[in-house]
């Protein structure tokens, strides 16, 4: 029987959708079957990060009203044979489904499948409590910016109450050169403040924007760090200790001068 | 002039970060208490248990909130005192 993960965040744009396919098809790569489940009716988007787009014959709302089976309504991916995505429905709202249906498709689907990942819409409203119905596993994904934080802090104490208890952090976007010059929080300050387990960073990188363009995900690219980084994660998730990755990428003239003068 | 410098020496005193930080700590008190309006009445409650074993306080006129200022949150209780007690009840059971 396997797990299920909500992917959530509360504020919007911070990389869910991202996270989530990058992390199932981490963990599609490396052997794990996995079913992805894009809960943000009306404003589906997993499809599309994926490029799986053209592929959608039926959507979520199909399932949980009984229209076709899940099994019917999943899409192979097209890199990983044992990655697969239910996707939303896009013409409906978050109301077409409540947690009731969303909590017995999930116990259905686990039982064929390693992990069941499901995109969390923003907001914490029935999108919200439809998304984590079924799962008994929650990674929020901020930002190091105060919306972003705050939100994650308020969606934590809404996981906690609903009984999601120790929901591990991702910090995505992180611009280590900001945070050097002091103009960015930095990891121990965002842990310092949300006080939750640290899943992984994810380091601002372009070349996210390059492969979502294309479809793909950065996680299968070996030569960037948000790659390496979502990887890590991945085998993080697996259980695996694996160190945080050093991104201090600070070429040695300020870094010597600050050890001479015996700053950090 | 000297801010350059500090940059340069990555001192961190006045950097935005720490303006986000503080800020999202105030933010925070008041967001987590708001979640949890039970927490409050919660302290009112044991609030009036150690302070009714050294006056009597009116109960009902007590008042408790959070109150936040330029750079701090304050916890702010109003307690009406109608009588000190004679003689301090100081036994610990």
């Amino acid at each position: 029987m396997g797990e299920v993960i909500v992917i959530t965040s509360g504020k919007g744009g911070v990389g869910k959708t991202t996270t989530t396919a990058n992390l199932g098809a981490g963990l599609a790569s490396l052997g794990n079957k996995v079913c992805l489940i894009d809960a943000d009716i009306g404003l589906r988007n997993l499809d599309v990060v994926m490029g799986l787009e053209n592929r959608i014959v039926y959507d979520l709302v199909d399932v949980t009203s009984g229209n076709c089976t899940f099994r019917k309504a999943l899409i192979k991916d097209k890199r990983f044979e044992n990655l697969f995505l239910l996707p939303a429905a896009q013409t409906k709202d978050k109301t077409a489904v409540n947690p009731d249906q969303m909590r017995v498709l999930t116990e259905e689907i686990k039982n064929e499948f390693d992990y069941v990942i499901v995109d969390c819409p923003a907001g914490i409203e029935q999108g919200f409590r439809n998304a984590i119905a079924g799962a008994n596993q929650a990674i929020v994904v901020t930002t190091p910016e105060v919306s972003a934080v705050r939100d994650a802090d308020r969606i934590i104490g809404l996981l906690e109450k609903e009984d999601l208890r120790e929901p591990k952090l991702v910090v995505n976007r992180m611009r280590y050169q900001m945070v050097k010059h002091g103009d960015m929080m930095s990891i121990d300050d965002i842990i310092d403040i949300l006080a939750v387990d640290l899943l992984g960073v994810v380091p601002e990188d372009e070349q996210v924007v390059v492969s979502t363009n294309r479809g793909d995900m950065v996680v299968m690219d070996n030569t960037s760090k948000s790659g390496q980084a979502y990887r890590n994660i991945v085998r993080r998730i697996k259980g695996e200790d694996v160190p945080m990755m050093n991104l201090d990428d600070e070429s040695g003239f300020f870094k010597k001068l600050r050890q001479i003068i015996g700053l950090k | 002039m000297l801010e350059l410098i500090n940059r340069l020496l990555g001192r961190e005193n006045h950097s935005s970060k720490t303006v986000a930080k503080e800020r999202l700590r105030l933010v925070l008190v008041h967001d987590r208490a708001g979640v949890s309006p039970e927490l409050l009445q919660t302290l009112k409650i044991e609030l009036i248990q150690v302070i009714s074993n050294y006056m009597e306080i009116d109960e009902h006129a007590l008042e408790v909130s959070l109150d936040s200022s330029e750079n701090q949150v304050a916890l702010v209780a109003s307690i009406p005192v109608k009588n000190m007690k004679r003689s301090v009840q100081t036994e610990t059971a």
